[in-house]
């Protein structure tokens, strides 16, 4: 077991760069850079816009450097041990003119152009909040489907069954935006509220505190059923089939004939067994939440990275972009591999074979 | 020997079935997936005939009726029962308080429903031009089914014409993926070794990024001065970036386990050449599982476009999809005062819905074991 982690331990390193490299290359493939939607924007209102000034700011950004020079000046500041940056500039140079050797320091994730902020304290609290919404969303993803997904399987065929079916069918073919909409708008007809935002407007900008986290938890509960939705209508689905791939097993049937109590029955067997591919499912159910939140997020103007996200994409804003979706593809890849450990940690079949390849 | 088999070989007549033909024979019991399979073709029907099943043209402008609500069809006027379907005129007046235009129906204006009416003219398939449409209604008239937009036009219409797009932007991004994840996935599985160990990392890669930010990337990349029908092409590939994965592992996962079948050791023993053994003894068995992939993949596409356009992020205006159209419906204020403007959603849903259920049905199907 410990050796099935260590390996996929290691193999996140390259895959990390990968993904690093896939990022930093999708921000680039855009024609023209910041500067130059920033001077077609200056251009459109009317005012006039210094050549050289812009050159001058191309040349402090890097722009008008080679791609490969770019990417690797910006995965050298995100690494958190690499050359790091001296005041004159430099990355080979200490001031004193010595040969900087590279040690350990603080990530580095770029400057935004639009903010003209460093993008570490831009997404910071966003962050947070997209990892809060994505961790309860899957909180409440399995809330709902395990029991659902047990009772559709044991009373197979009946109205619930079949209420769930279509509910999960119709739940996984919305896309979230409409479902986001369609809150919004029941809020705003039957209500008269917005549904949208985490916060009331007197905690927007307020300090953490214990009333702030109540408010957030009153707002929360609508993006987490609408970015849930899908995912539960799925798990649903996964869980019934799973344990009804179960039931009619002779263990079954040998515990019923034994006198075990069918619902101690149930929970103690078939539905471990069950949960077992559940859990291996929480590789893709992450992903899709957080792609999902990020859809969500901007109809319903979320306080989350996905607005900012798209508003960086829109504008070229190249390192706030790249770095966004580096970070989220890396709590992806994290939570991927939390789930192949919780699994191993369950399934002792795995552990085994892991053992034998190892 | 050949002797015996020539003799026996007239005389055996047992019915055999295809593989094809079981699944098929299995699928029709699958009511739902059947249902869901007639509406796919209805749609698919209705995009391929949009022109002349629409009462308008795509960019056909009311200004005079701008943001008209949904128009009903009445059987009972104020001169008793009619045999045909009516609508009232569309008068606009200003709203007493708001100073909003609104509309209300003119009662002395009839306007019967007309069949095969003749309405805008239009190049049917661009080679014909006609100006013959299903459903109108006389001269004066308007017939605005599912209302009007930002701009006066027919959103019925629209519907018809942005299922065009939505619907075949799947079905190419799905060849893409096909395509890609066919030939991808058989070299990973047959040649094995270190191509299949770099084919599955990059796979394994592609799967950890989340799709939506990453399409999102992918699709803002896609220059601004390209042409309708280029950005059209780029979404579909951007689209099919991630969906050729899923296919290349099931693809490697069955080539690897019928290549250890006997009848393929048989098929190596008497000398059959590579590509042979490939086309012809493998592919069969895993053929009813691509067919399945691929119409499961096809509603997400939908789904994905779909997000994309409403971003703002896929395709954009004169290129008209259900996404596209979606963008009316952006905010709170736009759907709580034309709510009509979220009907294009009613047809995502379904095409989606029926899709999967078509999928399902054709996994159930296409299962050998199944019950």
């Amino acid at each position: 077991m410990f050796h099935l982690i260590l390996k996929r331990l290691l193999w996140m390193i390259p895959t990390l760069f990968a993904i690093s490299f896939i990022s930093f290359a999708l921000i680039q493939l855009p024609p023209g850079d910041y500067l130059t939607s920033y001077v077609t924007a200056l251009a459109e209102t009317g005012e006039p816009v210094a050549e050289e000034q812009v050159e001058a700011l191309r040349r402090r950004y890097d722009l008008d450097r080679p791609f490969m020079i770019q990417y690797l000046k910006w995965l050298n500041n995100l690494l958190p041990f690499g050359f790091e940056r001296q005041d004159t500039g430099s990355y080979w140079r200490t001031d004193a003119g010595d040969f900087n050797w590279p040690s350990f320091k603080w990530p580095d994730l770029g400057m935004s152009f639009e903010w003209n902020r460093q993008v570490t304290e831009l997404i910071g609290e966003r962050l947070l909040l997209t990892m809060l919404i994505s961790v309860v969303t899957l909180l409440f993803t399995w809330a709902l489907a395990i029991p659902v997904g047990i009772y559709s399987a044991v009373r197979q065929y009946s109205w619930g069954d079949y209420t769930f079916s279509v509910l999960g069918f119709i739940g996984l073919a919305i896309p979230n935006f409409l479902l986001a909409l369609v809150f919004m708008y029941l809020g705003y007809s039957f209500f008269g509220i917005s549904a949208g935002g985490l916060f009331s407007p007197e905690y927007q900008d307020a300090p953490w505190s214990v009333a702030r986290f109540t408010d957030l938890l009153a707002h929360l509960w609508i993006p987490v059923i609408v970015i849930g939705t899908a995912g539960t209508a799925g798990l649903i689905r996964v869980m019934r089939g799973n344990l009804l791939d179960e039931l009619p097993k002779q263990y079954v049937m040998t515990a019923r004939a034994k006198g075990l109590a069918p619902w101690k029955l149930l929970i103690k067997y078939p539905v471990r067994v069950a949960l077992n591919p559940l859990i291996s499912t929480i590789g893709w159910v992450l992903p899709g939440i957080v792609s999902g939140s990020v859809i969500t997020a901007v109809v319903l103007g979320l306080p989350t990275t996905g607005p900012l996200l798209l508003r960086a994409l829109q504008n070229q804003d190249m390192y706030l972009a790249g770095s966004m979706v580096m970070i989220l593809s890396f709590l992806t890849v994290i939570g991927t591999l939390l789930s192949d450990i919780l699994l191993l940690w369950l399934d002792p079949r795995i552990r085994y074979e892991g053992r034998d390849n190892a | 020997m050949s002797g015996i088999l020539q003799e026996e070989e007239p005389s055996e007549h047992i019915y055999t079935a295809s593989q094809w033909q079981l699944v098929e024979r299995k699928f029709r019991k699958h009511r739902l997936a059947v249902w869901s399979g007639m509406i796919v073709l209805t749609l698919y029907l209705g995009a391929l005939f949009c022109e002349f099943l629409s009462p308008y043209g795509l960019d056909d402008q009311h200004l005079e009726y701008i943001y008209a609500p949904p128009q009903r069809l009445h059987l009972i006027g104020p001169d008793g029962l009619h045999l045909r379907p009516f609508v009232y005129g569309l008068k606009g007046i200003r709203h007493p308080q708001t100073l909003r235009k609104v509309y209300v129906e003119d009662k002395s204006k009839i306007y019967p429903m007309q069949f095969f009416a003749s309405g805008p003219s239009y190049h049917f398939w661009g080679l014909i031009e006609t100006d013959i449409h299903l459903l109108g209604v006389e001269e004066g008239g308007t017939l605005f089914l599912l209302g009007t937009d930002s701009l006066g036009r027919d959103l019925l219409s629209r519907i018809f014409y942005g299922s065009r797009i939505s619907l075949t932007i799947g079905l190419i991004g799905v060849t893409l993926s096909f395509i890609f994840g066919l030939s991808i996935g058989a070299i990973s599985g047959y040649y094995g070794g270190w191509i299949d160990n770099v084919i599955q990392r990059l796979i394994e890669i592609l799967r950890s990024f989340p799709s939506i930010p990453l399409w999102m990337a992918l699709s803002a990349s896609l220059p601004a001065t390209w042409t309708p029908l280029q950005i059209y092409f780029g979404i579909t590939v951007v689209l099919s970036f991630l969906g050729w994965t899923g296919l290349a592992r099931v693809v490697r996962g069955k080539i690897l386990a019928l290549r250890e079948e006997d009848y393929a050791t048989a098929a190596v023993l008497v000398g059959a050449s590579k590509s042979r053994i490939m086309t012809r003894h493998l592919l069969p068995g895993f053929t009813s599982h691509i067919v399945v992939s691929l119409t499961l993949a096809l509603p997400s596409m939908i789904l994905g476009e779909t997000s994309l356009s409403f971003l703002g992020l896929g395709l954009r205006a004169p290129i008209t999809s259900w996404g596209v159209l979606l963008q009316e419906a952006q905010n709170v204020q736009a759907v709580a005062m034309q709510p009509w403007l979220l009907t294009p959603a009613i047809f995502v849903v379904v095409a989606v819905l029926a899709f999967n259920f078509v999928g399902d049905g054709l996994r159930d199907a296409a299962d050998p074991y199944g019950r």
